[in-house]
């Protein structure tokens, strides 16, 4: 039985599709056979995050309606061997995902997987609600900005009425918080909310804080998950996170400012 | 807090204002998730049956449900307007 894990926030442009690239891309690299799914239908992306995008033949609503078979559809990731992708469409309309089309390609994943990673699409409709139906935990990603913590609230509150757990009566969904694009050096001058601030609102358990880093767009630009560039604060911090998703204890980093000393600045020109 | 916004006054910073905005906006959307569907419905019917006998205005009457454990109670508060 895999373990189901939906990457979702209500409010888009946070580093949903960010985060799942990276998570997907950390639990294989770990030895677990992972698939990330894209949701987003009609606004696929995970696929160039993953610089897989010249690779797509089939898609997700392909498989749901048999048009093709999920080996065909599966794209093996070409740098860690045990993550595979499957592609979202780009033609098709968001109600192509059925409830009983998205179960169907989940349980069969669930068979030769150990984790599935559900990359949703942004909002609180039809799409959204078919990355989290099936969910088992839920990394709900965070921007420390007033209208992304009110929209991963409305998230949180759809995890616990609308999801397949919620609806069965079983465990809820296991939620977990994922602050990205954080700025020590503002927040310590009181222009954005504290990490505390964002836990005491929405009242769920940390998994991890993603400092604002350069590193994350030139990433994008190459098709490289952020976890891979190991030398960034950015990396190492989507890095922890996944270790702390799979139970390991890891201190929180990266949420003081890092004050430049004079010789730093003088030799490293910052 | 520098030296210099002791002079200028210690206004409240943006990250503070931002937090209790939310605080509040979230209570209270909080509060209206976990009522249930027919409530709104419920509320205006209610609204229609008083109005039959006395002439009250929509926001006089509250309609709200309180769930414990073991049961839920529907508490209803009418207002009744001065004679």
């Amino acid at each position: 039985m895999a373990r189901i894990i939906v990457v979702t926030s209500g409010k888009g442009g946070v580093g949903k599709t960010t985060t799942s690239a990276s998570i997907s891309t950390g639990l294989a690299k770990r030895g677990h056979k992972t698939v990330v799914i894209d949701f987003d239908v009609g606004l696929r992306n995970l696929d160039l995050i993953m610089n897989c995008e010249r690779r797509v033949v089939y898609d997700f609503v392909n498989v749901i309606q048999g048009e093709a078979t999920l080996n065909q559809a599966l794209i093996r990731d070409k740098r860690v061997d045990t993550l595979y992708i499957l592609p979202a469409s780009q033609t098709r309309e968001k109600e192509a995902l059925t409830k009983d089309g998205v179960e169907q390609v989940i349980n069969e994943l669930s068979e030769t997987f150990d984790y599935i990673v559900c990359d949703s699409p942004a909002g609180i409709e039809h799409g959204a609600q078919m990355a989290l139906y099936y969910a088992d935990e839920a990394v709900v990603v965070t921007n420390p900005e007033v209208s992304s913590v009110r929209d991963s609230d409305r998230i949180l509150g759809i995890l616990q009425s609308k999801s397949r757990r919620a609806e069965m009566g079983q465990d809820p969904v296991k939620e977990h918080l994922l602050l990205t694009r954080y700025n020590p050096d503002r927040v310590e001058k009181g222009e954005m909310l504290s990490v505390g601030d964002v836990e005491e609102i929405l009242a769920i358990p940390l998994l991890g804080v993603i400092p604002e880093s350069q590193i994350v767009l030139n990433a994008s630009n190459q098709g490289v998950p952020v976890i891979l560039e190991e030398d960034s604060d950015a990396g190492q911090a989507y890095d922890d996170a996944v270790a702390r998703l799979l139970g390991e204890e890891r201190e929180h980093r990266f949420m003081t400012s890092q004050k430049k000393g004079f010789f730093s600045r003088m030799f490293k020109g910052g | 807090m520098s030296f210099l916004d002791y002079f200028k006054g210690k206004k409240k910073n943006s990250a503070n204002v931002a937090k209790e905005r939310l605080q509040i906006i979230v209570a209270h959307e909080r509060g209206q998730r976990d009522q249930p569907d027919y409530l709104p419905k419920l509320q205006q019917e209610l609204l229609e049956v008083i109005r039959k006998y006395v002439q009250i205005s929509d926001d006089m009457v509250q309609v709200e449900v309180d769930r414990n454990d073991s049961c839920s109670v529907l508490e209803l508060n009418v207002t009744l307007p001065e004679r």
